[in-house]
């Protein structure tokens, strides 16, 4: 009777299985194919000819001064943008937790973003970071700046081309509405922590006299590493694949300042048909995502038991 | 005492501002007629309300909403089925290797989807589904797997295994089991998956883009992408246009809003 149960249970997940065998690792393994080859030309593709040539197309990419563009944008982006999205998370939480009437209203208000599409998010940022023709005529918050008497304080944001060192300014407007975007969903990660930290340690460090402040540090921090660490892996690997966002705001940029992965091989696969490269790139992508993501999975997996 | 409160509620008050000025630019822009988003200052309200952005922007994307909907529906339908049944063998029927098979199919949800779109686009060329809307609703069900059978998963695991090895005692097979016992106690995930999928399939982007190539079969978000055009932004426009595509899934936030935090975190695996 059992054993029968077991029969049917696994045969009703097999297509699941297979759907996933031939979609996840089927096709991974079809686009490393292609990015060992040398289909870099429709021509190619259209005869159905290419040929194997090693790592060529890796070679190249790390040669190409646009795809470091993106690697430095993308390091970039995901240190600043996890340290906003999880410090602003970590306020929202502890300011929500305080229990204070209407905790509800501006807990609802803070996740809200995470209900509405990167692209909408990038549409409408871009619109306030639109920073019309300076200095006469400026637009978006440029605009507020200038009503504001701060007219040191407008700038290009995600038109212009200077850096410090390999930090591209321009990505701090991309920065900005993503953690718009997900602070929320950070917050709602530690505030599932906070709850779940029994009241009677927090009663007796209060009996023994400590700070709020202290209480937070000492106690509350420590029981919520696990949250940090979630955080950071959720959020980085959004980090790393990042598209839709950039896509909407600002796509490359001038100087390709604002250019990521995701980007580059979207445009090398589907408007230059060059699909090596594009692979190769996906690859690449695959592989960071891969050393955030494995481990994370495997020690989640062995915790259950 | 009070200084404390008056102080958070002061950061609070600072941080929903920063929220909620995305929103105040959106709805003020969208209702301004063409004429002022040139000469007057979009950190004003409108001085005349128009509905003429947000009639055009319907017009251009009414017809890409419709297959939004074509989409998302039948997807998130088919994705909670699947997910559930799964859910039920992962949690319930114990055979070897189940963990590790999961663990696989979990991977499934992190991937960039740049690493299997060539390939998936070269399929469904072959299956004669490239560029339809059913092609997109065959990707999203695909690779929704992981993220409905883990949350099915995590909620069956919460139900004792005595109620279904009673059910099994009491000679109801394996579906029975399934119809009778989990399923009638399945709706609080059922909500929670639907709402994650919805929301999710509505707002995607990449597989929209690189699936559906002609305008008409276009879902929304990509739609509202391509209003940018070439030449002068007509913002108003642009705006209703993201507001449009916004609303769905914001009214379902606001209806549902416990169930949709209950997905955020069933996302972030350790639930």
């Amino acid at each position: 009777m059992k054993k029968k149960n077991v029969i049917i249970g696994i045969f009703v997940i097999l297509p699941s299985i297979i759907a996933i065998a031939i979609f996840v690792y089927g096709f991974i393994s079809w686009t490393v194919r292609v990015s060992f080859s040398n289909w870099n030309s429709f021509s190619k593709l259209l005869r159905g000819v290419y040929k194997f040539v090693g790592f060529r197309n890796y070679e190249r990419l790390f040669q190409d001064t646009r795809f470091q563009t993106d690697l430095w944008n993308t390091l970039f982006f995901t240190i600043f943008f996890l340290f906003g999205a999880i410090s602003l998370g970590i306020l929202m939480a502890i300011l929500i937790d305080k229990g204070l009437k209407g905790s509800k209203f501006f807990q609802n208000i803070f996740l809200f973003p995470m209900a509405i599409s990167f692209v909408v998010t990038g549409t409408v940022w871009s619109w306030i970071f639109a920073p019309g023709t300076l200095p006469a005529n400026p637009q978006g918050l440029n605009l507020l700046f200038q009503k504001l008497g701060l007219d040191n304080f407008m700038w290009g944001w995600y038109t212009s081309t200077y850096s410090l060192g390999k930090f591209n300014v321009a990505l701090i407007a991309v920065i900005i509405a993503a953690v718009w975007q997900l602070a929320g969903y950070t917050m709602a990660m530690y505030l599932a922590g906070l709850r779940g930290i029994p009241n009677d340690i927090i009663e007796a460090a209060k009996v023994d006299g400590a700070s709020e402040w202290k209480i937070f540090w000492k106690i509350k921090m420590p029981l919520l590493k696990p949250i940090t660490l979630s955080a950071l892996i959720i959020l980085g690997h959004i980090s790393l694949k990042i598209f839709d966002l950039v896509f909407a705001m600002t796509g490359s940029g001038p100087n390709f300042v604002t250019d990521v992965p995701a980007i580059y091989m979207f445009e090398l696969t589907f408007r230059s048909n060059r699909y090596a490269m594009g692979s190769a790139i996906a690859i690449i992508m695959l592989l960071f995502v891969a050393i955030v993501i494995i481990p994370y999975l495997v020690s989640s997996m062995r915790g259950e038991k | 005492m009070k200084i404390r409160e008056f102080f958070t509620y002061f950061l609070l008050a600072v941080i929903a501002l920063f929220i909620l000025i995305p929103i105040y630019v959106l709805l003020a822009t969208t209702f301004k007629p063409l004429e002022e988003i040139g000469i007057s200052d979009m950190w004003k309200l409108p001085a005349n309300w128009s509905f003429s952005g947000f009639i055009k922007a319907f017009q251009k994307l009414g017809p890409n909403l419709k297959n939004s909907f074509y989409l998302t529906i039948p997807a998130t339908i088919i994705s909670a089925f699947l997910g559930s049944i799964n859910g039920y063998v992962f949690s319930k029927v114990r055979f070897k290797y189940a963990n590790l098979i999961f663990t696989l199919i979990l991977f499934g949800m992190f991937i960039p989807y740049q690493s299997v779109l060539f390939p998936l686009i070269r399929f469904l060329q072959s299956i004669k589904l490239y560029g339809t809307i059913p092609g997109l609703i065959l990707v999203h069900v695909v690779y929704g797997i992981p993220i409905t059978t883990l949350i099915f998963r995590n909620y069956y695991s919460e139900v004792p295994d005595e109620l279904v090895e009673a059910a099994y005692m009491d000679g109801a097979g394996f579906f029975k089991t399934y119809s009778k016992v989990l399923f009638p106690i399945s709706i609080p995930a059922f909500v929670v998956v639907i709402i994650w999928q919805f929301t999710n399939i509505w707002n995607e982007f990449l597989f929209a883009v690189t699936v559906t190539s002609s305008p008409d079969k276009q879902p929304v978000t990509v739609a509202l992408v391509n209003l940018a055009g070439s030449q002068v932004v007509e913002w108003n426009v642009q705006m209703a246009g993201a507001l449009i595509t916004a609303l769905p899934t914001l009214v379902v936030y606001v209806l549902l809003g416990k169930y949709f935090i209950r997905g955020l975190l069933a996302g972030s695996v350790k639930g």
